[in-house]
């Protein structure tokens, strides 16, 4: 069994009636060489190191090479838990965590790449968010897990999920994408549901540039991952209230890629433009001034 | 197009910050351990291209000490190569090279020593995603990528090499998935590359080797 477009996927979905999970499991043991128990196994050390990576800057913060960041996941976590946080604590827990991969991955420290190193902090945060606002056990998570690889893996087919291809939007948009797809189905949505969120999450964010300052994967690349996750519980809560949006999943897929290719050379993880670009950008390293 | 996996887009399991620069770096380097074979005293990495603009904000040059010293991608001790290698006694040394452009910007040039007159130059390119391929060995120009078991071939450019080479392997019905050669020029020096789907069993090097015009082998176990 294999689906090479969200119409296709959602066709095996419905006539099969099965979650969209459950199809890219069915996907890989049939076309991966590989048995569901590998499949289990792999995704639980994925998710350890995921949520090892979500929590540890909080215990202990590190300050990255590039000098730009180390430290926020822990400051955010302390002004939620002094009960000043304004957005709530699933949103809250996800600023959190998301802030605190990025702090690892900058740190060189182990993390998993989702769909790349800079946007590895938005299905994480999410998803341990979830984890723990909603008492959810890990057998949901990996659920959300297979869900997001599904729609990660059709932006990698049909769009790119690489920021010095087609931008920001194609790395932390398409994270956040696969994120709210997660949430949807480990709520209790239908497939639909889950493409239509994907679909959202993704048009929210079209024509982010890639503009990491220095060339470094540090700022704005830790915020905009938390962007990245407060995008996807957007998405999905707004899907799972009933609201819809006109455009299908393939569609923004393909609009995305589209604009990322009409991006200029600038905004594409060149460290000459936007953020990177900016006389402060400059003043801490960019291509243009060396 | 190939197979795109679960574990393509949620994985791999790295050490940070960038899939190119930084487990990109490291796999090169691991693999061309694995070439080598033997103790490396002496390694003298170039940095090209993007890599000789950024590896510091990217550790590019820990990821490379990182595979010399055979840290995986996801090890982490990778962080901590440069007093690692210290202990180990390896000497090594980067060499900046920002003005000669390569095909590829994220290029490293590895030349491994192991004190006793044995070296091993390679060259590798970082392709994205943490993906890489080596592009050169010694002299002469390849193209592989180390995900399959491979077995590296180097002979005489003569008739008759590779069908040794191919027999040897059908004997043990080892089946082959790729076979290429590359060579500096007719009659001279080259490499047979052969990648296979399964393991490439080590007894089949020493009949390999019976062959006259057949140097040196490598192998390298996925």
């Amino acid at each position: 069994m294999n689906f090479y477009t969200g119409q296709a996927l959602l066709e095996v979905c419905e006539k099969e009636t099965i979650f969209i999970s459950e199809a890219m499991k069915r996907r890989e043991m049939e076309l991966g060489s590989i048995s569901e128990e590998e499949i289990m196994t792999k995704l639980a050390r994925a998710w350890e190191i995921m949520q090892n990576a979500a929590t540890n800057p909080i215990k202990e913060p590190r300050k990255s090479i590039g000098g730009l960041l180390g430290g926020e996941a822990k400051k955010m976590n302390a002004f939620r838990k002094a009960g000043n946080n304004l957005c709530g604590p699933m949103l809250s827990r996800a600023l959190a965590y998301a802030m605190a991969v990025l702090e690892v991955n900058a740190t060189m420290g182990l993390i998993v790449a989702a769909p790349t190193a800079g946007s590895s902090g938005i299905l994480p945060g999410v998803l341990l968010s979830y984890k723990e606002v909603m008492g959810v056990l890990d057998d949901v998570i990996y659920k959300g897990l297979l869900n997001a690889s599904a729609i990660g893996y059709l932006l990698m087919r049909n769009a790119s999920v690489s920021g010095a291809e087609a931008g920001c939007q194609a790395e932390v948009g398409s994270a956040s994408a696969m994120a709210a797809s997660a949430v949807v189905e480990m709520n209790g949505g239908t497939p639909r549901m889950c493409l239509a969120a994907a679909s959202m999450a993704l048009s929210n964010l079209l024509g982010l540039a890639c503009d990491p300052i220095a060339g470094l994967v540090e700022s704005p690349c830790q915020t905009r991952n938390s962007i990245g996750a407060a995008n996807a519980l957007t998405a999905a809560e707004m899907v799972l209230a009933g609201i819809t949006i006109p455009v299908p999943f393939d569609e923004m897929a393909d609009a995305m890629y589209r604009i990322g290719k009409n991006l200029p050379f600038e905004l594409r993880e060149t460290a000459l433009g936007g953020c990177a670009g900016t006389p402060t950008g400059c003043s801490l390293g960019c291509n243009l001034c060396g | 197009m190939n197979f795109l996996s679960i574990f393509d887009v949620i994985g791999p399991n790295m050490i940070g910050p960038s899939s190119s620069h930084t487990a990109g770096a490291c796999a090169i380097s691991l693999l061309a351990k694995k070439m080598f074979r033997d103790d490396i005293q002496k390694v003298t990495f170039t940095l090209y291209g993007s890599f000789s603009k950024t590896y510091k904000g990217h550790g590019t040059d820990k990821a490379l000490l990182g595979g010399i010293l055979g840290f995986g991608t996801d090890d982490e001790r990778i962080r901590d190569a440069f007093e690692l290698a210290k202990e180990h006694g390896l000497d090594y040394t980067f060499i900046i090279d920002e003005k000669t452009v390569m095909n590829h910007p994220n290029t490293a040039d590895i030349f491994m020593e192991d004190g006793h007159g044995k070296e091993l130059f390679i060259r590798g390119e970082s392709i994205g995603g943490g993906k890489m391929k080596i592009v050169r060995i010694n002299n002469i120009d390849v193209d592989f990528t180390g995900e399959y078991s491979t077995l590296i071939v180097q002979q005489i450019d003569k008739p008759g090499v590779i069908a040794h080479i191919t027999k040897c392997f059908a004997k043990h019905e080892v089946n082959i998935a790729f076979l290429r050669l590359f060579r500096e020029d007719k009659g001279a020096k080259a490499f047979t590359i052969v990648e296979s789907d399964e393991t490439i069993p080590e007894h089949i090097l020493d009949e390999i080797h019976e062959n006259e015009h057949i140097r040196e082998l490598m192998l390298i176990q996925v």
